[in-house]
Parts: structure tokens; sequence; C-alpha cells
């Protein structure tokens, strides 16, 4: 650790891992309810179980972010974290609140929940992922306020790199386009349309800034390739993302009223949207062939290359196969959705955290790397998550797809419930797929607790080849 | 990447390519506020449509079914329901009120709201709303 101040980073990743268990036992849940009506009924209620599920993944990778943030700013900017203190106080803030509001789920029942965090005044509760109470949604603009004050001031006043702008950037337009989840009027049509703001200008806008940023951060370290190198690329990457990804917000336009241009917008923009992806991929790869160093994390190496290629996979292919407007017409709303949704948010984001997890935790241990054994194992819990979520995916690609068959793409559609009963054995498969999912993740916390071997400590300060920035 | 293609080259590409299609975005979005009215079925929204979607929204139906295809895939489609209920809203309202406590024994089950007469009526106005949308044809047959 170069800065006592990256220190703040830690109960972030703690936190964060923390909820991600919360997050696949709630999975299992539902993947039992899918093939199990009743199971736990009516106890927790399906759409209870996914707020949590969802919820629980969207505030653990915030916590993901935030700790990338805290761990390479002060590093890129060459100073302390400009308040240690505050980072701390929202630390707790964050967590107490999404405590809570689990917990307002699980406890009661959600209209009473609406009732007593008063949603009457400004109702913004009840919308696919921001469910949050508006009490809530307040209290997590706050903390990112607080939190991208203190991240701007520490970049502003020390040294400006590419990487720690483009973070910066990501992190703006994060907690503004949030701001659009208190808009929300009767009209269905607009409703759903700004809606949308939130969520696809996040995942195939902002967000992808600051996958490219913490991405090009951890190569830089472990590759010891010129920065110069490293900068060039991750510009045409998020031009690319943005170029295509704002205009093909117009993909989630074709069936909610909005005017039928937007099948031809949605469409042709959408489908650029690999590109991006598809360079990420190609960087990654071309960064590790071409490194300067052999560095001793070599999970830390696997977890990035890992990040390129599954995210290429989930959100470029997945996202591709249901894109075009023919295609999403039948598409639209099945399991193929759910099939692209865990495969890119995996593959995207959740990698991409335990990719910083994965380079920072032993240096903020003091160490540079794990011991051997440490990295065996998360080697091993890396291609257990990561194929198992191949397969859940596959599976639910295998229902979606005759879901379609019996119920959109025929002459004699059947009711959603008789087909639901007709494809059940793809959702024991995927409930298989998910316990060896969560087997991996426990193997991955174990890593953390794995003692023995030789390790690297900290000899030199490392992770700088000819930095310079422009 | 070759030499003749430069770093400043690359975030001029990223600057002005955002600046322009953030533009653009905006200004289809702009065109698409004055289109939507043509489609949105916006004269059926009344005082007691507000109060559905509210009802809507407080019971959380997102979390298990989608709405125009939108939200989660572990019950019906109910964008289209009051066509599929042979436009009643007496048989939605029927279907919501007879909901078992209890769950159905091993079928997903849907909850018992408990909802008042008043939501009831106004939950079922507001799924007839939303099926008056002009979705494009959308979903392609009246099972959703
Ligand atoms: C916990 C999950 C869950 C929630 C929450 C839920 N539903 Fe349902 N709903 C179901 C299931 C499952 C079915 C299918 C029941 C069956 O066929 O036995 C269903 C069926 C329906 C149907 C009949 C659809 C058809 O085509 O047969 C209507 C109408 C309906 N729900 C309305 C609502 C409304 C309105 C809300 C919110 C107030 C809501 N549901 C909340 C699970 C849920
Ligand atoms: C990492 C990036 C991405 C993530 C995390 C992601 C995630 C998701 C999620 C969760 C949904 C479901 C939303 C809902 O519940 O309604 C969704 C829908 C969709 N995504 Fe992505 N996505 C990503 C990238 C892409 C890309 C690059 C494409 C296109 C090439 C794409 C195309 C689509 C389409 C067309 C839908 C709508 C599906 C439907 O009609 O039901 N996505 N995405
Ligand atoms: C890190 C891993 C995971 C991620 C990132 C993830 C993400 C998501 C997302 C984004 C959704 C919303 C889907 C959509 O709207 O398209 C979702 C729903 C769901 N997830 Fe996961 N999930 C993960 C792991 C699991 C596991 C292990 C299981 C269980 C086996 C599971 C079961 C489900 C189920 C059943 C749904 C509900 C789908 C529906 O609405 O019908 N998930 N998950
Ligand atoms: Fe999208």
């Amino acid at each position: 650790m170069k800065y006592q101040s990256q220190a703040v980073a830690k109960p972030y990743f703690i936190a964060a891992i923390g909820l991600f268990i919360g997050q696949i036992l709630f999975g299992l849940i539902m993947g039992m309810q899918y093939v199990a009506g009743d199971f736990l009924f009516p106890e927790i209620p399906f759409n209870v179980a996914r707020m949590v599920h969802t919820n629980l993944l969207i505030v653990w990778l915030l916590f993901g972010f935030m700790g990338a943030a805290y761990f390479l700013v002060p590093e890129e900017s060459e100073r302390e974290l400009h308040s240690p203190l505050l980072a701390k106080i929202l630390f707790w803030v964050f967590l107490v609140a999404g405590a809570l509001t689990v917990l307002g789920y699980l406890l009661v029942p959600y209209a009473r929940l609406a009732e007593l965090t008063m949603n009457d005044l400004l109702p913004t509760m009840g919308r696919e992922f921001l469910e949050q109470p508006t009490i809530t949604k307040i209290g997590i603009v706050i903390v990112a306020l607080g939190f991208v004050y203190n991240i701007g001031v520490t970049i502003l006043a020390g040294r400006k790199t590419v990487v720690s702008l483009v973070l910066l950037t990501g992190l703006v337009g994060l907690a503004v386009l949030f701001l659009f989840s208190f808009y929300n009027p009767v009209n269905v049509v607009n409703d759903k349309f700004y809606w949308w703001w939130v969520v696809h200008l996040w995942v195939e806008g902002v967000w992808e800034l600051i996958l490219a940023s913490i991405l090009a951060f951890v190569l830089i370290k472990v590759t010891g390739v010129d920065r110069e190198v490293i900068e060039k690329w991750m510009y045409v990457i998020i031009a690319m993302a943005l170029i295509s990804g704002l205009i093909g917000t117009g993909h989630h336009y074709f069936w909610i009223g909005a005017p039928e241009y937007w099948q031809w917008w949605g469409s042709i923009f959408s489908a650029l949207e690999p590109i991006p992806f598809f360079m990420m991929t190609v960087f990654a790869f071309n960064m590790v062939n071409r490194r300067r160093r052999e560095h001793p994390n070599k999970a830390a190496v696997l977890w990035a290359l890992g990040t390129a290629v599954m995210a290429f996979l989930g959100a470029g292919v997945w996202g591709f196969l249901h894109t075009l407007a023919p295609v999403n017409y039948y598409t639209h709303g099945s399991q193929l959705t759910a099939a692209h949704g865990h495969m890119a948010f995996y593959g995207a984001y959740v990698m991409i955290v335990l990719t910083i997890i994965s380079y920072s935790m032993p240096i903020l241990r003091g160490q540079k790397a794990g011991s051997p054994r440490a990295q065996k194992v998360e080697i091993w819990s890396f291609w257990l998550m990561t194929l198992s979520m191949v397969f859940i995916t596959l599976f639910l690609t295998g229902a979606g797809i005759q879901q379609i068959l019996l119920q959109r793409y025929t002459d004699n559609p059947l009711p959603f419930m008789v087909v639901q009963d007709k494809i059940e054995m793809f959702y024991w498969m995927r409930e298989g797929a998910g316990v060896v999912f969560l087997v991996g993740l426990i193997l991955y916390v174990s890593a953390f607790f794995v003692k023995g071997g030789e390790r690297e400590e900290i000899t030199d300060s490392s992770g700088m080849a000819s930095a310079t920035s422009s | 990447m070759s030499e003749v293609f430069t770093k400043s080259m690359a975030r001029n590409i990223y600057y002005g390519g955002s600046a322009f299609f953030i533009l653009l975005f905006l200004a289809l979005t702009f065109d698409t506020a004055s289109e939507v009215p043509k489609r949105d079925n916006h004269e059926a929204i009344t005082e007691q449509v507000a109060l559905g979607k509210k009802v809507w929204e407080e019971n959380n139906c997102i979390g298990c079914h989608t709405l125009l295809g939108e939200g989660a895939y572990f019950a019906p489609e109910l964008g289209n329901v009051y066509t599929r209920f042979g436009e009643s809203t007496e048989a939605i309202i029927g279907f919501i009120q007879s909901r078992p406590v209890e769950g159905i024994p091993g079928r997903r089950s849907m909850p018992q709201f408990n909802l008042s007469d008043e939501e009831l009526q106004a939950i079922a106005q507001f799924l007839k709303y939303v099926n008056g949308i002009n979705t494009s044809g959308w979903p392609p047959n009246i099972q959703g």
C-alpha cells in the first residue's frame, strides 16, 4: 500500500463480498420457487426474494466500485485521499441504510413498507430494480454525492490520469442518472421511457467507463505495459461504448408505446454495442501478452482476462442475440432476457469488482500477492463460479427458446403457466448450476483464510512503468 | 495500435463522439415526447387509473409479472390481461380477490393482498388503460 488512506477500501470490499453471499442465497431461493411454486410461500413470496436478490446485487457492486475508487484514486493521483473520515462515515451510512431496506423487504409486506416510509409524499417505489423506499433513494443520493466529492477533490488536486478522470466521469454519470429514479409519472409510457435512463444508461453507458478504468488500472499494474498504450485503448473503447450505447437505449423502446422509429435506431446502434466489449477482450489479452513483468498475483491476471471474455459473451454475444427488433418481438421479457441479464452482470460488473478485490486485497493486507496456496483456491473458485454461470446462462437460454416456441412463435400458443410446467427440467438444471455457483463462492471466501506456502511481502512500491499522462 | 493513430486522436473521438451522440439522443427524446401522446392512451388516465398505478407499485406486482414485457418472468404478462380475460375488469378483480392466503400447494402462487373494493376497481382500470397503449403489435398473441 503506497498511501495510508487506501486502507479505507478494505471495509468496502468486505461488505461487498458479504452482500454477494446474501444475493446468491436469495437467487437459490427463487430458483427453488421456479420449480416448487409454494416453496417458502407465503413467508417469502417470489417478488420479495427477487427484490432482495437484485437490490443486494446493485448495492454490493456499488460497494465494490467505491472500494475500487478509494484504492486506485490515491495511487493514480499520487496523494492521500481528501477525507478518509468521510469515506468511513459514508461506509456505515450506506451499510446501515442497505441493511434496513433489505430487512424492510423481508419483515413487513411491501405495501406496509411503502406506508411506513411515506411513499405517498414522493412515490418512487414498486418499479423493477428501483424498489427501494424513497427515503433510501435519497440516502443513496447523499452517499453518492459525498463519495463523488471526496474522490473528485482528490483527483483534481493531484496528478490527473486518464484512468482516474474516466473513473470520475463514470461515477458522476452514475450519480446523475440515478436522479431519474425520482421521476415517476402516471403515464406508463413515459415512466418506462425514463426508467431506462437509469437502468440502460447505467449498465450500457456510464458503468462501462467505470469498468474500463478499473480494468486499465489493474492491467497497468500487473503487466507493466506503458500507460500511454493502455490509455489510447481506453479512449477508443469508451468512445465506442457511448457512441453505440446512448442511442442503443432504443432497443428497450420497441414495444412500450414509444414511436416506431426506435425500432430502427435501437436495432442499428445496439447492434454496435458488442464492439467495445470485443475491443476490451482484444485489449486485455494484448496487454497481458506484451507484459513487461511477471506479477506474482496470477489470480488477479486471470480475473482481469476473465472479465473481458465473459463481459463480451454475456453483454456482447447474448445481448446481440435478442437486440434486433424482429427478434426481440419474440424474445422480449422471456427467460432469454434473464439468461442475458445473468451473464452480462456477472461477466462485466461482478467480475471487475472481483478483479480489483483480487489485486488489491493482498496489498491491503501487507502482501504483494496471496500465497500460492491461497491463489490456487481462488483460481478454483474463479472456474467454479464462471463455469456455473455459463451453465446457468445456457439452461435459461434453453428455457427461453422453448418458452418462445410454445407460447409465442406458434399458431397454437399455450398459456404462460402451462408452458412453465413444460420447461421445468431447465429450471431444475439451473438450480443445480446455482448450487455449484454457491460452492465456488464459498471457496472464494475461504481463499482469504488459507494460510501457508511462502508469501511475497511487499518489497518495492512497483506498479508504475513510465507513468506519464497528458 | 499503430503510431499514426495517436492518443490525442482517440481522445478527440471520445469527446466529440460522446457529445454528438448525447445531443442526438436528446433530440430523439424531444421528438418522442411529442409523438408519444398519439400512442400512449393518455385519454384513459383518470384519478382511478392513477390510484391503480399506486396499488400496482405499492404491492410490487412487477416483482412477479411483466408489464409490456418488462419486469419479472415468474408469472403471466399483464399488459394484455384485460384482453385475455375477455375485456372484463370484473374477471380481473375476481382473480385477484380469490387468491388463497396460504397459496396453492405445489403451484406458483400469488399472494392475497386484501385490497379494498376501491383499490380492486382501480388496479383493474389501470390494467385496462395499459392494455390500450399502442405497442406496435406486441405481444405476438393473447398468451403474452
Ligand atoms: C409473488 C408473485 C406475485 C405477485 C407479487 C403478484 N402476482 Fe399476480 N400472479 C402470480 C402468479 C404465479 C399467477 C398465475 C397464477 C395461476 O395461474 O395459478 C398470477 C396471475 C395473475 C393474474 C391472472 C393472469 C392470467 O393471465 O392468468 C392477474 C390479473 C394478476 N396476477 C394480477 C396481479 C396484480 C394486480 C398484482 C399486484 C397487486 C400481482 N398479480 C402480484 C404471482 C404474483
Ligand atoms: C454489461 C452490460 C450489460 C448488462 C449488465 C445488461 C443487463 C441486462 C438486464 C439485467 C436486462 C433485463 C432488464 C429487465 O429486467 O427488463 C437486459 C435487457 C436487455 N439487454 Fe442487456 N445488458 C448489458 C449489455 C447489453 C448489450 C451490449 C446488448 C446488445 C447488444 C444488450 C441487449 C439487451 C436487450 C435487447 C434487452 C431487452 C430484453 C427484452 O426485451 O426483454 N444488453 N440487459
Ligand atoms: C453473480 C451471480 C448472479 C447475478 C449477477 C444475478 C443477477 C440477476 C439479475 C440481474 C436478475 C434480474 C433478471 C432480469 O430482469 O433479467 C436476476 C434474477 C434472478 N436470478 Fe440471479 N443472479 C446471479 C446468480 C443467481 C443464482 C446463482 C441463481 C439461482 C440459481 C439466480 C436466480 C435468479 C432468479 C430465479 C431470478 C428471477 C428471474 C425472474 O425474474 O423470473 N441468480 N438475477
Ligand atoms: Fe440495454
